[in-house]
This record gives structure tokens, sequence and C-alpha cells, in this order.
């Protein structure tokens, strides 16, 4: 008789432990997509370009940092709900709507964000022989005007990784230059692959360009080219 | 019998309690806490009240965190769980903050009290008044070089329970009118306060006028600088000013850095009592009999409760007091970065044409440069607490190759010889063995000479000096170069420049931006000004890119403002061992980087204003975000 005493008190524990009264949903809805120009994806530097997501309707409020990926995508987990998303001003290689924009999540959604870039590479093309890393492209002023902003420097990076960047120090690049601006229709530069004999051998290498506006601390990148030696 | 008693007691209960007024016996005055009154009325417990407002003043760097006066790479840290500090790639936006206004409400409390006491004397009165004040602009001070404008409150607040604090929120000010209430609030001081050169602990006008100089001078700079990088600014001026202001910032920084150095102050004067010159550079710091150099002090007292562990983390390991120091090594770049005794930039000379260069002596390769090296750093072949340390790596032998240890002082046998000989330093360097001289020195700004300061249960009592004659020398040159006069800013770094034992004065022409960037770096490392530095001239982010620094370039560009300084690296000394030969015994020294050192720090634009937390914008929604965060 006690022992089936226990077992009612533990189903009743049990049962009222397991009730939804003060229970979370987990978040339950993906927020994917690109920052895009003319429906061409921005790459930039891993987790350095960043934008904000509050959602209204709790207590304190505080903003859902989601940072965008190296090939200028980006996807946060997230509950359902209101929610307002802000470029924060002086974030990423381009000028975003400095208004805030509306959107409700229920369930999945992918949603491509437009901004305008400073510049846009194009016709990046790279090769490998013989230890050194070549590329050349064209750099092409999308803002102009009032707003217009110099080139800094356009810099050939290369690292035996995937993640290629210049803002990561030795943990984005092994090596990198920067190209002469006389001609910004027609850049080429070329680096040597530096050894390391701490380091194993590998036969390929991860390459990408990218250009440094004037006063803009994020730059914008080609997507990562795979080379193999 | 007993029941007699009983009735007794009742009735002489119903008696006590009758006979006496209780309101009056129950009022007791509290035998543990003073009431303001009591407080307000003698100057002696209202003085205690006042060193409490000064033992919260804020300093950046102090020594009472050895850490907080070797960031930036300036030095590497030797103690293993401070690593990771070189191997991350920067800091959080948050880093740096503060944002104490219970401090201010205090000190807005204090002034409010005491100056509605009626039994002080005017004298009196109007002395802690005005050091109550020179606390609250030295806050402010604090705050605006790290956040930017911060709301001003000059007086205590109440809330008032009506469920609305939108009363209390108050909006950020600009960043200028921060300074500008600094730079007023000790115009308004400095004749209030006294003029008593050897008053150091408490406010008086030397200090005053140290710290307007000062301030005026950042915010001069800010305005001047803050132009290159136009994206470090808010529209509303919270961060950032106009680079119209610059010329009158600079012109009232020379003013009162002249006000000191003309003895409008008291007897202040650049310390000049040994004549070591190297031994005269570090007594500034420890010798605080009659020291003209100091102004303004933290000070400490052994047995008098006020100590701190400075010495106790950085005393040289072997013969240290305790099982630890050596925490703070100062980097190559740092060292190489002193100037030879005619004023020219050399790097330390360890190899020609890719041949090693043997010296006869440990410390030879240090010799004939600036007097405040050797004042500021503990060399190979130099003596702390009378004592040699004894700083080499190992033995290299003929071919090239080396023998070393990996525990202090370790013995082994070199090939040819019988029997175990030491082969490397009881003070290391060993690479990744903390409390080592792992760079191959170690810091002596600020340790403690005397017997016991590396004793945990002595400590030490030097002080710690927040405004010196020398700075203020360096302000009124930086000042006056800033305002086109060479000439005079030329005589102000030649004042310093000569105590350091530097034989070629400075000409006008040699005074240039680099110039006073470098004096300031080698005369002022490890005080807790060089991250402020950086920051007002707009550095940060150009010397601290995030790119690692290649063992080419390190021996490169010295005496250059903009040279990367993301990571620390070394020098090791080396015994030649190869008999017969004519440099056996013989030392040289090898230029490399720590194995530990694996990341390189980078310096993002929101960096140069420390967050404000989301905490407090939520509570006060009137506060607008630093830049670029």
């Amino acid at each position: 008789m006690k022992v089936k005493f226990y077992i009612l008190a533990l189903l009743v524990l049990a049962v009222s432990a397991s009730c939804e009264l003060d229970n979370f949903n987990e978040p339950d809805a993906d927020f994917t997509g690109n920052i895009v120009y003319e429906g061409q994806a921005i790459p930039v530097a891993r987790n350095q370009v960043r934008f904000e997501l509050w959602q209204s309707g709790y207590g304190s409020p505080a903003p859902i940092d989601v940072a965008i990926a190296q090939d200028g995508s980006f996807s946060s987990r997230l509950f359902s709900g209101d929610y307002k998303l802000i470029f924060l001003p002086g974030e990423g290689p381009f000028r975003a709507s400095s208004d805030t924009l509306y959107f409700n999540l229920s369930g999945n959604k992918t949603m491509d964000l437009n901004v305008t870039p400073y510049y846009m590479i194009r016709g990046a093309q790279f090769s490998q022989s013989s230890g050194t890393v070549s590329g050349t492209c064209g750099v092409d002023q999308i803002i102009t005007g009032a707003n217009g902003r110099a080139v800094e420097r356009v810099t050939l990076v290369i690292n035996r990784t995937q993640f290629v960047d210049t803002n990561s120090g030795g943990e984005g690049s092994i090596a990198q230059v920067d190209a002469d601006l006389s001609d910004l229709s027609n850049l080429s530069m070329s680096v040597d692959i530096p050894e390391d004999a701490k380091k194993p051998d590998q036969d390929y290498i991860f390459a990408r360009i990218g250009v440094k506006v004037e006063g803009i601390e994020d730059m914008i990148y080609t997507p990562v080219e795979k080379l193999n030696l | 019998m007993k029941k007699h008693i009983y009735l007794l007691l009742i009735a002489s209960v119903a008696i006590w309690s009758c006979s006496k007024n209780d309101e009056e016996f129950l009022d007791r005055p509290s035998t543990s806490i003073l009431t303001q009154e009591q407080i307000f009325s003698d100057p002696k417990t209202t003085l205690s009240v006042l060193a409490d407002l000064y033992n919260r003043y804020y300093d950046f760097g102090t020594v009472e965190d050895w850490a907080s006066l070797a960031g930036f790479n300036v030095a590497y840290w030797s103690e293993a769980g401070r690593y990771p500090e070189f191997q991350n790639d920067g800091w959080g936006y948050g880093a740096w903050g503060t944002w104490d206004y219970a401090y201010i409400r205090e000190i807005n409390l204090f002034l409010e009290r005491c100056s509605e006491a009626t039994e002080l004397t005017e004298e009196d009165k109007t002395r802690f008044l005005a050091e109550a004040r020179f606390l609250r602009a030295s806050y402010y001070f604090e705050m605006v070089k790290r956040m930017g404008g911060v709301p001003l409150i000059l007086e205590s607040e109440t809330y008032d329970f009506s469920g609305d604090a939108s009363y209390l929120q108050h909006p950020r000010e600009t960043e200028a009118a921060i300074y500008d209430f600094v730079i007023s609030e000790a115009e308004a001081l400095k004749d209030i306060l006294p003029n008593d050169a050897n008053t150091k602990s408490r406010a008086t006008k030397g200090a005053v006028l140290a710290m307007q100089a000062r301030a005026a001078l950042y915010a001069a700079s800010i305005a001047k600088y803050g132009a290159t990088t136009p994206q470090v600014s808010l529209p509303g001026g919270e961060v950032g000013i106009p680079a119209s202001r610059a010329n009158e910032y600079y012109t009232k920084a020379l003013e009162a850095s002249e006000a000191i150095i003309n003895g409008e102050a008291g007897g202040y004067g650049l310390y000049t009592k040994k004549p070591d010159l190297s031994e005269n550079f570090s007594s500034i710091f420890y010798d605080k009999a009659n020291n003209p150099e100091a102004i303004f002090v933290e000070d400490y007292l052994v047995g008098g409760g006020k100590t701190h562990g400075y010495t106790i983390v950085n005393q040289p390991r072997f013969g240290a007091e305790e099982e630890e120091g050596g925490r703070i090594n100062p980097s190559l770049q740092f060292v190489q970065s002193f100037e030879l005794l005619d004023g020219t930039y050399a790097p330390l000379e360890n190899e020609i044409g890719g041949a090693p260069v043997y010296f006869d002596n440990i410390g030879d390769i240090f010799q004939g440069r600036d007097a405040r090296l050797a004042g500021t750093v503990i060399l190979p072949g130099s003596k702390f607490k009378s004592t040699d340390v004894d700083i080499w790596a190992g033995v290299v032998l003929a071919d090239g190759s080396v023998v070393s240890g990996d525990s202090r002082g370790q013995q082994k046998e070199l090939p040819g010889m019988t029997g175990q000989v030491q082969v490397v330093g009881f003070d290391g360097p060993i690479d990744g063995l903390e409390f080592t001289a792992q760079t191959g020195f170690y810091i002596r700004k600020y340790q403690d000479p005397a017997t016991g300061s590396g004793r945990r249960g002595t400590q030490s009592d030097v002080w710690f000096i927040r405004y010196r004659y020398a700075e203020v020398l360096l302000n009124a040159a930086e000042a006056a170069f800033e305002l086109n006069q060479p000439d005079l800013a030329a005589d102000y770094l030649n004042d310093v420049r000569e105590r350091a034992g530097l034989t070629v004065p400075l000409t006008a022409a040699d005074v240039t931006f680099d110039k006073i960037v470098h004096e300031r770096y080698v005369e002022l490392a490890f005080e807790g000004l060089h991250f402020f530095d950086l920051k007002r001239w707009r550095l940060a982010h150009v010397i601290l890119d995030g790119n690692p620094i290649s063992p080419e370039e390190v021996t490169e560009n010295i005496g250059v403002a903009t040279k990367r300084e993301t990571q620390p690296y070394n020098i090791w000394p080396y015994k030649y061992y190869n008999p017969g030969d004519a440099n056996d015994g013989k030392w040289l020294y090898r230029i490399n980087r720590l194995s530990r050192i694996t990341g390189s720090d980078r310096f993002r634009l929101g960096n140069y204003y420390s967050e404000i937390g989301q905490g407090l914008i939520n509570n006060n929604p009137k506060l607008v975000r630093n830049p670029n965060q």
C-alpha cells in the first residue's frame, strides 16, 4: 500500500511539474536573407558588420545583434513576434536606409535587405602560379556626389582557411598586398604565399579582394575564391 | 510570602512604567552613527568624509592594479592567467567605461551639507568646498575622457515616488561642454585652494592648474585631430569637438601650464637630486621627501593601513621576497624607442648583416641611451634592491643552436664539458613561464626599493603620481608647438630631455608632431596616460590596426607616431659558448615574438568612446549612444 502511495505522489508531481504554465516556447522562427545591391549579395568581413533587431512587447528592451557572414548572408533564430530592424549609422561599407524597418515574424522568413554600397568590385579574377597569387578586378563607384567617398586602398588578401579578411589579424590573413590605385577600372596585384614551417602543407589557398573606403571602417570584398596549388 | 513578592513586583513595574516619559526614554542617540549635524560641526569629521571622497578618486591607471598601467602592448604580461589578453583581437565596446553617478551625488550632497554647516570656521569650509569641487571636476574629466559628453549633474536629486522618474532623466551634454566645465571649475578654484607645493595628496593650486592644463590640451587635440576621423562624432556634439575651438583650448593649456612653470602655484620643478640620471629618474616615483616634481598624488603609508602590492607583483623573480613577481615585461619596441644620447633613433644592434654582434658585458647593448631607459626598465645586467638580476635565455653553441632550460636557473651539460653548468637565468626569460622576464625586461618605474616592499605582510607605500611637473612641461611644449611657437616648445622639451642626459638640445626645427608623441611615450610610460594620448590624437585605430607585426618591421620606423603597436616583441640575451673562439663567453641578442602571443589588437572606431550600457539607456532614453557601436 505504501509503495503505491509513493507512486501516486510521484505521478501527481510529474504531471504538475510538466504543465506548461510557466514555460516559454523555444525560438521557432528562422530569419534569413542577404544584404544586397541590385540583387547581388555584398560580401563583407566575417562578424564585423551587424544590424540590430528590436522585439517589442517585453520588459526592458535590448537589441538582438545579427552579424553578417562573409558572403553577405545572415541568419538568426528568433521568437515569433513584431520586430524593428535598424542599421546603426556608420555600420557597414554601404549606406542603408536610415528608416526603421518594421516586420512581423511568424514562422520562417527570408528577406533581402537593400543597401547601397560605396563601391562594387567588378570582374574579379584570381590566379596562382609557383607560390604567387595574383588578382585583378575593377572598382565601380556607386555612391557619387556629396556622399561619395574616395577609395583608400584595394587589397588582395590570402589565407589558409576559408575565413579571409584584413580585420581579423593573423586569423583572417596570412599575407596581403595593396594595389596601385592609378586606374580604378583595371587593378592588379600579386602576393607571395608565405612559408610557415610550423604549419602543415596544404594544396589549396583562399583569396579575396577587398576595398577600403576612406573614413569607413568596414570593407567590401569579393566572394572568397579557393585556389588549388 | 510568595504572593507578597509577586504583588510587590507587579506594583513596582506599574510604578516604573508610569513615572517616566516613554518617548524620551526610547529616544536615544545612536552610539554608532554620527548625524549630519555632528559631522559637519567638527573639521576633523568633515575631513574624514572628504577623505572618503578622495579615496574614491578614479584613476585609469593605478599602482593598485598593475595591468592598468601596462596596457596596449607597451609591455607583455608575464602571468599565465593573462596570456589570453595577447591572444584576442581587441576590446569590447564596453571596455574602460565608467558611470558612477552615486559618487557624483555624494560629492553634491557633501557640497550642500558642508555649505549649510554653521560651526565650521569660514576658512575650513572654503577649503573643504573647493576640494570637493575639485574632486567632482576630476571625475567629470575622467568620464568625458572615456564616455564623451555626459549629463552634468551639479545638485543632489531625490526621487519623489510619484511613479514618474522622467524629471530625473537628463540628456548628455556635449563633449566640449564637459571640458568647458572642468576648465572653468579649475579657473574658479585655483585662487581658493592653498598655494602650497608641499601638500601633495590634497587639492592645491598646483593640482587644479595641472588638471586644467591637461583637460584643455585633451580638448584641443580632440578638436584638432578629431577632424581626421569625422565618423567618431555625434551630430549633437556629445562626441567630438568642433575644429574651430582647437586654438582656444591650446591657448588655455599653455597658459595653465605656464602658470605652474612660472612658479605661480609654488615651488614645483624637475626632480634632480641624484647624480646618476637613471637612478634620479626612478627616484621621482618613490622619493617622497621634498619631491618638487610631484604635484598631486595618491599617497600610501606602511603601518598606516594603506598600502599596495605593486612591488610584490612586479619585483624580479630571482631574489623576490615572495614566490611571485615579474609581471610587467616592457616590450622591445618600447625599449628601443629610447634615443641615443645625441638624440638619434637606433634599433638595438644585435646583428650586422645577419651576423650576430658579440658584447663583452650583458648590458652593453643598452649603453649610451636616454637615461630614462634604465630608470623605467630593469635591463639585463642591472640591479634591483642592490641585487643583480639574472636575465639570460640560454647558451648559443658554435653552430648557432641554443641550449636552454625550461625552469629558472636550470643546469645542463654542454658539449665538450664535464659537469653541469647553468644554462638559463634565474629570471628566465623562459617562453610561457610566468613571472620570468619574458620579453627580457622587467619594469622599474614605481617599484619600491625599500626592504619588505615585496612582502605581502608589509607591502609598499610608494605613492602614485597623478600630476607631475614633467608632464606639465610636456603639455606646455605640445600646446606651444600646436600654436606655432616651436622655439618655446623646444625649450620645454629640452628641460625634460636634459634631465634624461640627452646631450644635443632640440632646435625649433626639430620639434615635430612625432617628436612630441615620442617624448610623451618615453617620459610618461606606465603612468596611465599613454591610452588617452592615443585616443585624443586619434592614433589608436592606426597603430592598433589588428595586423600582426613582422620581425622585419619591428625594428623599423622607431620614433614614428604611427608605428604599429599590436603585439609586443622580445629581445633575449644569450651566452656564446665556443671554447677557443675569441667570442667565447660573450653575449649576443636575438629578437623574437613569444609563442603565447597569437592575437594582434585591433582598436575599432567604436572603442574611442566606451559604450553606454543598454540598461542605462532603458532607464534614461534621453541618453544617445556612442558612435560606431
